[in-house]
């Protein structure tokens, strides 16, 4: 039986997030959605459930067949961020996460930045540059983000399957190297 | 005594009705599943033969061939994630499918795990 890893792939409505998944994906993206309630903030109880906070939300992922004992999930999370920050299965336990970027709406991204930072979950931003315009650099974003040296920010387009493969392998380099320090660290105890 | 009403589906919200395939339970007691827990069926022989609920069904249909993950079973049903979770966790209850989870959060990825996969995406 194989393991299974996830990658999501974050940024704001319409940035690009299913069109990556796809691009790199084996399936065409598939749908599902999950509906958060208080149950699923830790409430086992549906009862009432009318007077609870509930809302459905979407997301589309794909799959690679990494071997046959590894299969790599990537799930675009659902466009409205503040729903699915409270959907903690959906970021548990990921490798890491790619947060798109529309420069004209960099202000879309900056929830998800500050999600990935404060759980210390490897991310690297993809400025995605769908129509040919690079109005903004990658340093004008990393300000704008202020985002720290070792988080990679690179232009792509992610309609491409070897642009988004790049963004992919820049997020898995800053994996690795928390992962490799995570070793460093544990040697020196 | 006043009849027991029936809500149509607009007085019951078009959320609640996917719930009564699993009798109102929107988790597993027992079990605990994850977007990512892979599910194979297990062949026919090794498993009881109770009647099951046709979403079930389709769960072992769909599970048949290779370990499919939770979101997947849930994007083929059309059913919400958590739905999915309680039906595979009755099945599992059942012996009639095997899970794999993923690792642990507490688990973390070993700088060798995360070269396989930048290998396997290099490769795409």
């Amino acid at each position: 039986m194989p393991t299974a890893l996830k990658i999501l792939i974050a940024g704001g409505f319409g940035v690009g997030k299913t069109t990556m998944v796809g691009s790199v994906s084996e399936v065409p993206p598939l749908e599902t959605e999950e509906r958060i309630t208080e149950a699923s903030l830790g409430i086992d109880d549906l009862a009432g459930v009318e007077g609870k906070f509930s809302t459905t939300v979407a997301m589309d992922f794909g799959r690679i067949t990494i071997s046959p004992e590894l299969v790599l999930y990537l799930f675009g999370t659902p466009g409205q961020d503040r729903f699915w920050f409270m959907w903690d299965d959906l970021a548990l336990g990921a490798l890491g996460a790619v947060v798109l970027a529309d420069t004209r709406r960099l202000d879309a991204s900056f929830a998800s930045v500050d999600f990935f930072e404060e759980r210390e979950i490897p991310f690297a931003v993809g400025v995605n540059c769908f129509d040919g315009r690079r109005e903004c650099t990658s340093r004008q974003v990393r300000e704008a983000l202020d985002l720290g040296p070792s988080t990679p920010v690179m232009l792509c387009d992610v309609r491409d399957r070897g642009s988004s493969k790049t963004v992919l392998l820049a997020l898995l380099e800053v994996a690795r190297a928390q992962a490799s320090a995570r070793l460093t660290a544990a040697a020196g105890r | 005594m006043p009849d027991p009403r029936w809500f149509d589906d607009e007085e019951a919200g078009r959320h609640v009705r996917p719930y009564a395939i699993t009798g109102g339970r929107t988790r597993h007691s027992r079990h605990t599943f994850a977007l990512i827990t892979l599910v194979v069926t297990r062949s026919p022989d090794e498993t009881g033969y109770e009647p099951l609920e046709p979403e079930s069904a389709e769960i072992l249909d769909v599970c048949r061939d290779r370990a499919v993950a939770v979101a997947e079973i849930a994007a083929h049903l059309d059913l919400p994630v958590s739905v999915v979770k309680v039906l595979c966790g009755d099945l599992l209850n059942a012996s009639m499918i095997l899970v794999q989870s993923p690792p642990a959060e507490t688990d973390k990825p070993s700088v060798e795990l995360i070269e396989r996969v930048m290998d396997g995406i290099r490769q795409l």
